[in-house]
């Protein structure tokens, strides 16, 4: 056998004791130091285990591949309980499983507002009595419903969703129309305007963009992701770029599809800079869920916040969820609000940070780094160290400011134990008290419990 | 006296820079005991012993205790090691440290390697080491306390992948000149040396260089590769590799005994080029014999192995202690001297949470101070990574067990090109009162004399 090491000039990999380094150092051998630090605690065992299985390293790189691979098309608008046969009185919500009682503020107040939305109360006070009785009330994570929601996500049958479809594997994922920012059912408001919004929204915008992307045909959210992240979007709190994109796109369609709504569909629309979230979120379920029971695999597929927890799904643990408590969020406040007024950590809207989007994709973002508290070069340093714990760099969501760098793609379980680095996530907050709506927007760190549990758990699978 | 005991959770830093940090704290007049070290049970017995109050920690917390003559001095001692911690650390701290990969993973995808040097704690050795295999990269573990069946899952993904796994446990190779672990500077020639025994194969490699015989590359295997359990898996790969690389002449593969039906089946491997072969055991040439075989292999003459004499006096029937940082050494003279108690200080059981001897000589100080009598027999190896100025700390112990009328004898290890400089090293432990001998098998042989033993 020819060994490559004996071929040419030695360059070194040094990790470990720094006198073996500086031993290289001085007879002038080329290095590269590795920065290691032991890692998190109670997690040498298994991470051995884990690395040691003869299934992990293929079932990784064929579990992000097909991450990767993933062609999200937008292909239908339609109402969920047609296309996720939801039946009234059951609600999706955000995040991992979670009951009334243990349910926050926001995910009670989005939870009374679909109540009302859907005539099931005449009164707040109605709707919680009910909801508290569990009468007639089913509650479900919309996870297990290849479905996503930001904030509290509650998803009820008369909203319509957006239907993606992943032109290479096949799958399908559903998010709904977004509310725009301020008092809205997803932060937990339940006034009235919220409601008629909500009305509105289901027999004015839902139809219209129906039958707008039926004349257009299937909307390739691929291209329009890598382009709007090239136009200074992250695609978790900054979706500017993007919106104006699809507006572009759908905009003549739905003139013709409907002269008549078509200056208020398009000026709601153009209102919200936020309104392509949903479509983003929902193209990247699809590519999160191809990538789904990979045996062996200690990729990511799923993190989402119910308000209360913070949980995980990995490829290789079906559809198991590693919960923690979630964190409040560091970042500044709209008004008059402050970390008193914050909510735990909610929303499925980390599915763009399983996917490589949101804080891991921070450096394409300077327009907001001041928004959630920071400056550039701390922008580019969360996207640096999300390299540290992805398994791929995106071949098409590039940052132009790094080199036209692939985004980092495919958190690895075993990589966070390692550098004890917890994903970087970008985030809207919300009021702790129902019926508030959103306070600010600011980072957020997963608790590393979730990543330690789950990385036991891969011990067993 | 004032005492400054704190733990910091979550701060690491390696075992050999905080042994430089406790080492320069404790210079200074003013400190009567330092220590600044990983909070491990070992390291947390030996901050109690010295009567520090430390609180409950774990060994993944750092621990700092530090004893000064006055509130003033521990004040000032404390911000000292406030700056050697900062400026120990890779990159120099802050942003620069932030951009630095955090795993061997990271760094091969940044940066085009040949080969990678792992020696993290030996619970953390084998992730680095996956990561160094699945880039396709060739890897030398120094650490040791690597459980034996992920040594053997890692061989076998090494072997599928045309890579190889040096080590764990292995404390020296030479790949095309450079030196890793603990490396003599060796001159380039046709000797190309496999080892499972890093300073069996410093002491071969280093008399070749003294005899004017070069080295082509030396590839340790690590001191279990050719057990039963892991069948030389590497030791047959390292063969073939050498047999196929063109500077390579003749090919010597040293160990301790194998494994008998290991060693059938390396003996089988058809290789193009001569072997041979220095199995260090009862009835085996020892290793300066095998060198001097090589030498006749390649018609070159042997020379006289430098020795420095002393007047050590005669101590008929002992006690001989024989203090090694070398296992194949220890084990080597332990044989030649057939009688008295031998000590391998690089033995995992005194390296847990803690520097190689070779590099951090305080345990075996501490056990030459304790000899009252008889000979002592001990090794000091130089080269790349050992311990800079071995004699700085060693020749002062040699010449208080002198004194006090024990004989000692040491074998030192090295070659001229050594930045330690084997004749002034030499030279130093003899005026200390030493003989001192660059062949170990000599040294033993020396020390059997003074003992009286047959």
């Amino acid at each position: 056998m020819t060994l490559s090491m004996l071929l040419g000039e030695p360059r070194v990999i040094t990790v470990g004791a720094s006198v073996l380094g500086e031993a290289l150092d001085q007879q002038a051998v080329p290095r590269a130091p590795v920065d290691w630090r032991p890692p998190l605690p109670g997690t040498p065992a298994a991470l051995a285990r884990v690395l040691a299985d003869p299934r992990r390293e293929r079932a990784n790189a064929l579990a992000v591949g097909r991450l990767l691979s993933a062609r999200p098309r937008l292909v239908d608008v339609r109402p969920a309980r047609d296309v996720l046969g939801l039946e009234p009185g059951t609600f999706f919500h955000a995040g991992p499983p979670v009951t009334w009682e243990r349910a926050s503020g926001p995910m009670r107040g989005a939870l009374i507002g679909a109540m009302l939305f859907e005539g099931l109360a005449d009164s707040p006070e109605e709707a919680e009595r009910r909801l508290a009785a569990g009468d007639g009330i089913t509650l479900d994570s919309c996870h297990h419903h290849r479905t996503v929601g930001p904030m509290a996500g509650v998803v009820s049958p008369s909203m319509w969703m957006l239907e993606v479809a992943d032109a290479e594997h096949g799958g399908t994922a559903y998010c709904s129309l977004n509310e725009g920012l301020g008092k809205v059912l997803r932060y937990g408001a339940y006034g009235s305007e919220v409601v008629e919004r909500l009305r509105w929204m289901g027999e004015v915008l839902g139809p219209v963009l129906q039958a707008a992307l039926r004349r257009t045909g299937p909307l390739d959210l691929r291209s329009l992701i890598a382009q709007a992240l090239q136009m200074g979007d992250e695609l978790h709190n900054r979706n500017r770029a993007a919106t104006s994109l699809l507006v572009r796109e759908l905009a003549p369609a739905i003139v013709e599809a409907a002269p008549e709504r078509a200056a208020e569909v398009l000026r709601f629309v153009n209102g919200n800079d936020h309104f392509f979230l949903n479509a983003g979120m929902a193209a990247a379920k699809v590519s999160a869920d191809a990538a789904r029971n990979v045996p062996g695999s200690s990729l990511v597929v799923a993190m989402a916040r119910n308000g209360t927890e913070f949980g995980i799904q990995v490829s290789g643990l079906g559809d198991r969820w590693f919960t923690g408590p979630a964190g409040v969020p560091d970042g500044l406040y709209l008004g008059a609000y402050g970390p008193g007024d914050a909510n735990p950590d909610i929303g499925d809207s980390t599915i763009t940070e399983t996917v490589g989007l949101g804080g891991f994709a921070m450096a394409a973002a300077p327009a907001i780094v001041r928004f959630v508290g920071g400056d550039v070069p701390d922008a580019i340093a969360a996207t640096t160290s999300m390299y540290e714990i992805t398994l791929a760099e995106h071949p098409a969501y590039q940052i132009p400011g790094l080199g036209f760098r692939g985004t980092p793609v495919g958190i690895d379980v075993t990589l966070v134990a390692r550098t004890g680095l917890l994903p970087v996530v970008n985030t809207g907050i919300a009021g702790r008290v129902a019926g508030t709506g959103q306070v600010g927007a600011g980072l957020v760190t997963p608790p590393a419990e979730v990543f330690t549990a789950a990385l036991q758990a891969l011990t067993q699978a | 006296m004032s005492d400054l005991v704190e733990v910091r959770a979550g701060v690491y830093h390696d075992s050999v820079s905080l042994m430089r940090v406790s080492q320069a704290l404790a210079a200074r007049t003013d400190v009567e005991a330092a220590l600044v070290a990983m909070a491990t049970e070992l390291n947390v017995d030996l901050a109690r012993d010295l009567g520090f109050a430390v609180p409950a920690a774990t060994g993944g917390d750092l621990l700092v205790a530090i004893r000064a003559s006055g509130d003033e001095q521990l004040e000032q001692a404390a911000a000292e090691l406030d700056r050697l911690l900062t400026a120990g650390s890779p990159g120099g701290g802050s942003r620069a440290r932030d951009q630095l990969p955090r795993t061997t993973r990271s760094a091969s995808r940044a940066w085009d390697a040949t080969v990678a040097l792992v020696s993290v704690p030996g619970e953390h050795a084998f992730v680095e080491a996956c990561d160094a295999v699945e880039a396709g990269l060739s890897v030398m573990i120094f650490s040791d306390n690597v459980p034996v069946e992920l040594e053997i899952v890692l061989k076998d993904r090494a072997r599928d992948r045309g890579v190889l796994v040096m080590g764990p446990d292995c404390g020296t190779a030479v790949i095309g000149g450079a030196g890793l672990g603990f490396a003599n500077v060796l001159r380039p020639g046709p000797v190309g040396v496999v080892a499972a025994s890093g300073t069996g194969a410093q002491q071969v490699t280093s008399l070749l260089d003294l005899a004017g015989v070069g080295v082509s590359h030396l590839l340790g295997v690590g001191g279990r590769d050719l057990s039963a359990q892991v069948g030389g898996r590497s030791t047959k790969q390292a063969l073939l590799a050498l047999d196929e690389d063109p500077a390579t002449e003749l090919i010597v593969l040293v160990s301790k005994p194998p494994a008998p039906e290991v060693a059938a089946a390396v003996q089988e491997q058809s290789l193009a080029k001569p072997v041979v072969r220095a199995l260090l055991g009862p009835g085996q040439d020892d290793l300066t014999t095998t060198v001097e075989k090589v030498l006749g292999a390649l018609g070159v003459p042997v020379p006289e192995w430098p020795s420095w004499a002393a007047e050590n006096p005669s101590v008929p029937g002992g006690p001989l202690r024989g203090l090694y940082s070398g296992g194949t050494l220890c084990t080597e003279a332990a044989l030649i001297a057939g009688a008295g108690e031998f000590t391998d200080f690089g033995d995992d059981e005194y390296t847990r949470g803690r520097a190689h001897p070779m590099i951090d000589p305080a345990l075996r100080l501490e056990a030459l101070a304790a000899v009252e009598s008889g000979a002592v027999l001990l090794d000091v190896v130089l080269g790349h990574g050992a311990d800079p100025d071995p004699a700085a700390s060693l020749a002062p112990a040699v010449a208080g067990a002198c004194e006090r009328g024990v004989a000692v004898v040491v074998a030192l290890v090295g070659t001229e090109g050594d930045p330690q400089g084997l004749r002034s090293q030499a030279a130093r432990l003899n005026e200390a009162g030493a003989a001192v001998f660059t062949s170990n098998a000599a040294a033993a042989r020396h020390a059997r004399l003074l003992i009286g033993a047959s």
